[in-house]
């Protein structure tokens, strides 16, 4: 922070070009010495050093097995694992969005009954740690091995044997979108009430049922709000999907990664082969969201140009151009471009 | 005409909590009719309008429009409270346009036109789209169909918000303060289509302090303060001669 203020200050001295060009009129450009950050320099030189020593230290030590991390990298049973993980947590974030979305409708609906409702479900999720309910849905097929139908304590209807919970990636997919949509329901909530009250009282009064209102007013604006922090649920949710061990189901990545080491009895390098795939995979998904997060605050950036078109006097600006405007002198090409087709293909939905 | 009321207020009033916004609200508004509500802010103008399409529920008094009231339904002599959907189905004969013109930004001019006529009268979007078409014409924005609101000034915002209202074919019109939000030379293009909206034989309710609109084109110009009718009549005269020293007080201010 402070580094930036000081290289405010000594611009001029290294680009006194630039400077002088705009402060010429008014006065001359200030040729300073900058400020000089010694300690900094010398701390960033001990921590290179002590990185060097430890990578150093660590290729040699055998417990990191590194011709292991190279022969299991990409060995079939681990990509087909990572596989799996990537598919438990879309699974799980779509069930989880869905649902979240309907409780966070749920607790802002006039209805007492379905904000009570939700309020109690988002207690219970939210107040219990995952690992907990991971375990729990991992026993449900004990606890209820059949599903019956009928009136309680007379002859049942129909019994169902309890198929659901035995499937463990159906289990596993349960207990993590179940809890998810706890958090995601939060998320949609504070969406929702982001949206200006007018939008919903205009909607009203063209004589559209709150469930219009909220189809088609209020939630394709509160998406703005959504996206950026369910981007993050997502980041988060790939690597809570190595807790589905609690159930047990042990075919995602870390379980693999685990029962392969407890045959070799190399554990370390596995543990390296499962972190390098939850990097790549969360590096992939940090770059679209970062993306996302740009495409979608330029959409907020018009929604406060538009607030201020009920002002006075901005009503006549053109709203890109506080976007544009520090893009060009910041990143020509490199930061700009790949984010420009990437916002037209978003931005053709409208 | 079937000399039934577009609006009729009786006694009508309405608190939030100890807060008694509406003090017995009487007034008439027969079909056609314009009438124009000035008066110091907080004095329960919004409040009102709001009342009369259910975005406040009335407490007291009768507040009927087009001899059915508004939010009950009476069978003998009590009242019952209407559904949600009724209450909806009572408004689509009203249109409100706001100060703040609340256009949907997520959807072009034409877009915030139909989506009601679509959703509510399930008018096909062929149908709905020549007519947005139409209305846009009539506030003289044909050329600005597909531009999102952002894209628009003030005043074509406003506009656009006035052919919105307009689409769902009301019999009465309610403006909450539309021009109150607009750069001044913006203020004429919307006043103009009021006018025109007027002379076509609208019945509208208009809360402004435009006093030279009030005085053209107002049948009834009402006072209001502290949630009462102060003063009400023939615009020129309450302008000209005010009777209430509290009228004359706030006529002095925005004169
Ligand atoms: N939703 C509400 N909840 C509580 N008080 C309100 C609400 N709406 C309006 N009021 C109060 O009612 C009074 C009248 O407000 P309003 O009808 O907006 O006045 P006006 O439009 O004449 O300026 C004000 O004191 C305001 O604070
Ligand atoms: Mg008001």
């Amino acid at each position: 922070m402070s580094e930036r203020g000081a290289d405010r200050v000594t611009d001029p001295a290294k680009k006194p070009a630039t400077a002088t060009a705009t402060a010429a009129d008014s006065a001359d450009a200030i040729v300073a010495i900058p400020l000089r950050h010694p300690w900094r320099n010398v701390i960033a030189v001990v921590l290179l050093l002590g990185l060097a020593v430890f990578l150093l230290d660590a290729a040699q030590r055998p417990d990191y097995g590194w011709a292991d991390v190279g022969k299991y990298i990409f060995d079939r049973r681990i990509s087909q694992a990572a596989w799996v993980t990537l598919w438990l947590t879309i699974y799980a974030m779509v069930g989880a969005i869905v649902i979240g979305l309907l409780l966070a409708i749920m607790r802002l609906s006039p209805n007492p009954v379905l904000k009570s409702i939700a309020w109690l479900y988002i207690w219970i999720f939210r107040g219990t740690p995952v690992y907990v309910q991971l375990v729990f849905w991992g026993i449900v097929s004990l606890i209820y091995p059949v599903f019956t139908f009928g009136i309680p304590f007379t002859t049942p209807w129909a019994t169902i044997p309890n198929g659901i919970f035995t499937n463990l990636f159906i289990t596993a997919v349960i207990g993590l979108g179940l809890n998810e949509a706890a958090y995601m329901s939060e998320i949609v909530r504070a969406g929702l009430l982001s949206v200006d009250e007018g939008q919903a009282e205009a909607s009203t009064a063209l004589a559209m049922s709150w469930g219009q209102t909220m189809r088609y007013v209020v939630v394709p604006q509160a998406m703005k709000i959504i996206i950026p922090p369910t981007g993050n649920e997502v980041i988060s949710m790939l690597k809570t999907t190595s807790l589905v061990a609690a159930i047990p189901l042990s075919v995602d990545l870390y379980g693999v990664s685990r029962g392969i080491s407890a045959v070799t009895f190399t554990p370390v390098p596995l543990l390296i082969v499962a972190s390098l795939w939850y990097l790549l995979f969360t590096s992939v998904l940090m770059v679209g969201q970062h993306f996302i997060e740009k495409r979608f605050s330029r959409g907020t950036g018009r929604l406060k140009a538009e607030k201020g078109a009920g002002t006075p006097g901005t009503t006549s600006t053109p709203t890109p151009a506080p976007t544009s405007g520090p893009a060009a002198p910041g990143g020509p090409g490199v930061a700009r471009t790949p984010g420009a087709p990437l916002g037209n293909d978003f931005g053709g939905k409208g | 005409m079937t000399g039934v009321p577009m609006v009729l207020a009786e006694k009508v009033s309405k608190n939030f909590g100890s807060n008694r916004v509406l003090r017995g609200i009487s007034l008439q508004v027969d079909p056609g009719e314009v009438l124009c509500m000035v008066g110091p802010s907080g004095s329960g103008k919004s409040t009102f309008l709001r009342c009369i399409n259910h975005l406040e529920r009335v407490d007291g008094g009768r507040l009927s429009v087009n001899g059915q009231l508004v939010g009950y339904r009476q069978k003998g002599d009590k009242l019952y409270e209407l559904k949600l959907k009724e209450a909806a189905f009572q408004r689509q004969d009203i249109g409100m346009v706001f100060q703040r013109f609340n256009l949907f930004p997520h959807l072009t001019a034409v877009e915030n036109i139909t989506l009601a006529p679509m959703r509510v009268k399930k008018q096909s979007r062929t149908a709905a789209t020549a007519r947005a078409m139409e209305l846009l014409e009539r506030v003289g924005l044909e050329d600005k169909g597909d531009a999102y609101p952002t894209r628009l000034s003030g005043g074509q915002q406003q506009r656009v918000a006035i052919a919105r209202a307009l689409a769902m074919d009301p019999k009465l019109m309610l403006f909450d303060e539309p021009t109150s939000a607009l750069d001044p030379e913006l203020v004429g293009e919307v006043l103009d289509v009021m006018k025109g909206l007027a002379k076509s034989g609208m019945t509208m309710i208009v809360v402004t302090h435009e006093m030279g609109f009030a005085r053209e084109v107002a049948d009834t110009l009402v006072f209001m303060d502290e949630g009462v009718v102060v003063e009400a009549g023939p615009p020129r005269q309450v302008l000209s001669d005010p009777q209430h020293d509290r009228t004359k007080a706030f006529l002095s201010k925005v004169l």
